[in-house]
């Protein structure tokens, strides 16, 4: 197995995520479902992992045994030496789905305090933390709007600062930067490296897109689908810098191919696989242009 | 003929701006016009084509005679109001409360709906003087009781199905919070159902009133619309009798508009939470 499995008990903190022989099938009025097979996976602290691989691979089931939405037919879970319950009692962690999941009675504001007028936190308080959530997401004018007067884009990042909102140690986040525009998405993609870098925060990052995993994370899991395994872990070799320049880097270009060559090897017929689509043409364009640099 | 609809959209924008104008006028003349054709019909029916005023009263005549008994009119109404409101704020607190009931816990869910089922298809006209030679000649328990039911099944249907609206994401982010149950009612499932609870309301709202007027006409005090009704009709004052039948449309408009109102204003935007 290549997982990377951290045997020996962590120094001082514990991880912040560790998946152990995880299996998950799915009763449905057509049979089973395999969605996950033998997931071993650790997410050390203040660890940014991403998780890519063809659509319907298991990500985001993967992700919702994680936050205890979901719970695994084999297998278990620990979330900061927890289990999963009691850790999302606890509040460990913020999660961002794939849907943003917006209330739409409330005003974005309203949406981005929720977590925080649930959990008591004085109007006043509430407020600051708001504002200052929505300007980091660009979105300080619309505090007032109604989640449908937003694009798709809007209402990703009102998720994204929803999510953010109690600082967690732990984020969860399940393709936050799908519906962005390339702009938005680096700038998004910037500001998320300076909060994990500000708070700490393990992050586990579903995306599609092996430039975003490979720019965001200490480590890609490549998966594979039918029954969801995970193919390989790549490490990225990029010193923990994650600036502008970086996307001009060489190495930056070699972590892309390999990323992209895990994925393909778990698939030798090419890029027929559902997920194809959103991976093969990022990916296209990319190693180009890594290939001329070198 | 399509020549003609290419050009009408060719002019579209400089149309449309006119129409929709004209539209909202149109609104409110359309059903003015078709009552004043109708009840110009009537009128020549009864005065030129000599129709019996015995059999069809004139419309000059009943609205003379609305006039005339226009206090007595006005009792009848506030008292048969009552009892449709009070049957109706009644039946839908059982129907929401049941309603919550039922959408928490499968077995109230299995056992409420073949009574729902049953009520739904009590025949009020049965029903009435049962209840009023139970309840004795003076009390207007039987109406209210009557609204109350007539109320209760549609209020009961709808909210039911608004609780049921609850979207998963929506679940899955109060679990997230680990929401209380209470936190889980105010913040998601109540305003999601909301919209549906006061379509129901609506809905009952004509209902509770006819109901009330039915169950009048079946004996117990009078002084009711209904009552009236019954007893104008079986004196032979038939233009009295539809005076009162229209006192009776204006009562159920009067539910009808205040329950629409209040319907719009708890879907308005914000409204919620
Ligand atoms: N509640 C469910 N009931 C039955 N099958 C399910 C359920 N949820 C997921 N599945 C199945 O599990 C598999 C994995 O689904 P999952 O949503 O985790 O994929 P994914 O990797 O997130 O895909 P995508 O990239 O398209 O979001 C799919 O085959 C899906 O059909
Ligand atoms: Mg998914």
């Amino acid at each position: 197995m290549n997982q990377a499995q951290h045997g020996a008990p962590s120094q001082t903190t514990a991880d912040a995520v560790t998946v152990t022989g995880v299996d998950k099938t799915f009763d449905t009025r057509s049979g089973q479902v395999h969605a996950l097979q033998g997931i071993n996976l650790t997410v050390k602290a203040g660890e940014f992992v991403s998780l890519i691989g063809p659509s319907g691979c298991g990500k985001s089931t993967l992700m919702r045994i994680i936050a205890d939405l979901d719970q695994p037919t084999a297998g278990s879970v620990a979330v900061f030496g927890k289990s999963a319950g009691q850790a999302r009692l606890d509040q460990d962690y913020g999660i961002a789905f794939q849907q943003a999941g917006l209330l739409p009675w409330r005003t974005v504001a309203a949406n981005v305090g929720l977590p925080l007028e649930l959990h008591g936190v004085g109007s006043a308080a509430r407020a600051a933390r708001v504002a200052e959530l929505l300007s980091m997401v660009g979105l300080t004018e619309f505090a007032d709007r109604y989640p449908d007067q937003l694009s798709g884009g809007m209402q990703q990042r009102v998720a994204i600062a929803r999510s953010l909102a109690e600082s967690p140690s732990l984020l969860l986040m399940d393709e936050p930067f799908g519906a962005l525009d390339e702009m938005t998405r680096e700038r998004m993609q910037t500001e998320l490296v300076r909060i994990c870098a500000e708070t700490q925060a393990a992050v586990v990052f579903v995306t599609h897109s092996i430039p975003e995993a490979v720019y965001l994370s200490d480590r890609v899991v490549v998966m594979s689908a039918r029954p969801g395994r995970i193919q390989e872990i790549v490490p990225m070799r990029l010193d923990g810098e994650r600036t502008e320049s970086l996307r001009e880097d060489t190495r930056y270009f070699e972590m892309i191919t390999a990323v992209r060559e895990a994925l393909h090897g778990g698939n030798p017929g090419g890029g027929i696989a559902t997920g194809g689509l959103a991976t093969g043409s990022v990916a296209a364009s990319a190693p180009v242009r890594g290939a001329e640099t070198r | 003929m399509s020549t003609a609809a290419v050009s009408r959209r060719g002019t579209a924008p400089g149309r449309k701006a006119m129409s929709a104008r004209t539209e909202s006028w149109l609104r409110i003349i359309a059903p003015v016009a078709v009552g004043a054709i109708v009840l110009g019909g009537w009128q020549f029916l009864v005065t030129v084509v000599g129709v019996s005023e015995y059999l069809l009263p004139s419309p000059a005549s009943i609205a003379t005679q609305f006039v005339e008994y226009l206090p007595s009119i006005l009792s009848a109404m506030y008292i048969t109001g009552m009892n449709a409101l009070i049957g109706l704020l009644v039946g839908s607190i059982l129907g929401i409360g049941l309603a919550a009931l039922a959408a928490n816990s499968r077995l109230v869910d299995g056992m409420s709906a073949p009574i729902v089922a049953s009520i739904a298809v009590i025949p009020i006209v049965a029903l009435a003087p049962v209840l009023n030679s139970m309840f004795g000649a003076d009390s207007q328990f039987s109406r209210q009781a009557i609204a109350a039911l007539a109320t209760f099944v549609p209020v009961f249907i709808n909210t039911l199905r608004g609780f049921r609206q609850t979207r998963a994401v929506h679940r899955d982010l109060m679990r997230v919070y680990a929401a209380s149950p209470g936190q889980v009612l105010r913040t998601v499932t109540l305003p999601t159902a909301k919209p549906f609870i006061f379509t129901g309301i609506r809905i009952a709202s004509s209902l509770a009133v006819i109901s009330a007027l039915v169950a009048e006409y079946f004996g117990g005090p009078r002084g009711g619309l209904g009552g009236l009704i019954s007893t104008s009709a079986a004196s032979s004052a038939y233009a009295r009798a539809w005076a009162y039948v229209v006192a009776s449309i204006v009562l159920g408009l009067l539910f009808y508009v205040a329950t629409l109102a209040l319907e719009r204003l708890a879907n308005r935007r914000g409204g919620g939470s």
